[in-house]
């Protein structure tokens, strides 16, 4: 079977900086994929491309055989995006924000009010339902994020720190939707600084540092490699980017 | 980015950034609706009833009006202006640099086109509603002759457009929301006093009538008014030429402008 996801020679320049430098990944069908690496490396850059929010600066990510740079709305109505920086819409009620979101996508309304409902329910978001986006904690937003990112019934999910800033309540619960929606068979791409999440979540996973791959495997294989097989996925992780701070 | 490409990127989906933006005036209806219908009221108390005690008749296009009725299709084109440039000018800005409403969207199937295609037609919806509410008042108070006043209501639509472009225009080349005050003290206020919205400009020096001819907001006043007298002419077309092509011009040049803010 075809990768769903292809990412080759991917680039980033910010005028000087190079946000990314080359990356090449490909994400199979129905595996949770992960993209690990300290601030700054890339993480967000990488998903913003894929997402078609920011042009390339050079290569190539296909998703189903589409082109990033040719078909960008063929692609779009492929994903379901849960952004690392809130952006629910601030005008508008939990409800609304399902409901006006599913309009992007052509939903009919009567389909997209049952969706809806049934995601609040689902992220136990019901006792909120007509309020305002300004009176939800972080955890609520978050989960409002993931609910909304389902409701076009996405082939592919794309989390870009999806857990960050949680509680370990609500941290589980995301843990136990995205294991849920692995088993229905959706394609995810996970990226996080918990490296306990994605030993837990990924099938796979690429460690990036500075916008470059520094490791790519499975859990498992990582821990064989370089600490043969004792200690953590935390341990490789800073074994690989060092222990120096990132991004200042 | 060539004209095809910004052109070809403008779907039908521009009309759900538009349904958006109209929610949100429709959740907040009493804060968007009463000004436009009462800020004319004002203006008829103060400038027409108070101001126009002490003005005598106006002459234009050869005959004599008193200041009210001349007044009054001035300030129907002046409410289409000021409603859809600040839609454009701060709520996009808003939208863009605070609310990040833009990046929210732009993951989903509207392209960046779509999204501030969407921006334009919500803000000529504001204008085109302005002018409509003003109209009606301006009926009320029988300023207004029919049928040729019914030609305002298109106008005000393609009008709003024009003015929606040149906020969306100003809110992509703004820094910070404190710069959206040199548009309004540059070009927005010297529109607002000098197109002929207050006083004929046939008694102005010539350099200032030139200048009052390159402001947008003069064609729409010419249009506007000769509706609303009932004197509509052949001449109007110029004006009328005049919009048109500075709508389509100032609508590619601040998309083109404000998709390079959006995506970077
Ligand atoms: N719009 C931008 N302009 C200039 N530089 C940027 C921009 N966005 C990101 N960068 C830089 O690009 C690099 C990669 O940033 P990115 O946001 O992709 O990192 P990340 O891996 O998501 O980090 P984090 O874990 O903190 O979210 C960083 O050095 C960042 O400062
Ligand atoms: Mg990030």
């Amino acid at each position: 079977m075809p990768p769903v996801i292809t990412a080759s020679q991917l680039r980033k320049n910010y005028g000087e900086l190079c946000a990314v430098a080359g990356i090449d990944f490909e994400i199979n069908r129905g595996e949770c994929f992960g993209l690990l690496g300290p601030n700054g490396a890339g993480k967000t850059t990488t998903v913003k491309m894929l997402t078609c929010a920011l042009p390339l600066s050079g290569g190539d990510i296909t998703v189903e055989g589409l082109s990033v740079a040719k078909d960008p709305r063929g692609i779009k109505y492929l994903l379901g995006v849960c952004p690392q920086e809130m952006n629910l819409d601030p005008d508008f009620s939990v409800l609304k924000n399902l409901i006006v979101y599913s309009r992007y996508f052509d939903i009919p309304y009567a389909e997209a009010k049952g969706r809806a409902e049934e995601l609040i329910n689902r992220f136990h978001l019901h006792d909120k339902l007509d309020r305002p986006i300004e009176d939800l904690s972080g955890g609520l937003k978050k989960r409002l994020l993931m609910a909304r990112a389902l409701i076009n019934k996405p082939r592919v999910l794309i989390l870009d720190e999806p857990t960050t800033g949680l509680d370990p309540q609500s941290r589980r619960q995301i843990w136990e939707e995205v294991r849920e929606m692995k088993k229905h068979g959706l394609t995810t791409l996970l990226t996080t600084h918990y490296i306990e999440e994605a030993e837990l979540l990924c099938d796979r996973l690429v460690i990036i540092d500075a916008g470059k791959i520094v490791e790519q495997g499975t859990p498992r294989q990582l821990i064989e490699k370089h600490l043969e097989g004792k200690g953590s996925l935390e341990d490789v992780f800073l074994k690989l980017t060092g222990k120096h701070l990132r991004d200042e | 980015m060539n004209e095809a490409r910004i052109l070809r990127n403008i779907s039908y989906r521009a009309w759900h950034m538009w349904r958006r933006n109209i929610d949100v005036s429709l959740v907040t209806w009493k804060t968007n609706v009463v000004p436009p219908l009462l800020e004319p009221v004002l203006y008829i108390l103060a400038f027409g009833v108070g101001l126009g005690a002490y003005v005598q008749k106006i002459s234009f296009d050869g005959r004599a009006y008193d200041y009210l009725t001349f007044l009054a299709p001035g300030m129907i084109a002046v409410g289409v202006m000021f409603h859809s440039i600040f839609e454009t000018m701060y709520g996009a800005f808003i939208r863009l640099r605070y609310q990040k409403t833009f990046d929210a969207v732009i993951t989903t199937p509207l392209s960046a086109e779509d999204i501030l295609a969407g921006e334009i037609l919500s803000g000529a919806t504001k204008g085109l509603f302005a002018g409509t509410a003003i109209l009606l008042i301006v009926t009320l108070f029988g300023l207004a002759s029919y049928p040729s006043s019914l030609v305002i209501l298109p106008l005000a639509a393609l009008a709003g457009l024009m003015f929606a472009s040149f906020g969306l225009l100003f809110a992509a080349t703004a820094p910070y929301i404190d710069n959206l005050n040199l548009p309004i003290f540059l070009f927005i206020n010297p529109m607002f006093l000098f197109s002929g919205t207050f006083f004929p400009l046939d008694g102005m020096p010539a350099w200032i009538r030139l200048a009052a001819n390159i402001l947008p907001l003069t064609h729409l006043v010419n249009i506007t008014r000769a509706a609303a007298f009932g004197r509509l002419h052949a001449a109007l077309l110029w004006d009328l030429l005049y919009i048109v092509v500075l709508t389509a011009t100032m609508a590619y040049i601040a998309i083109r402008k404000m998709k390079t803010r959006l995506i970077k």
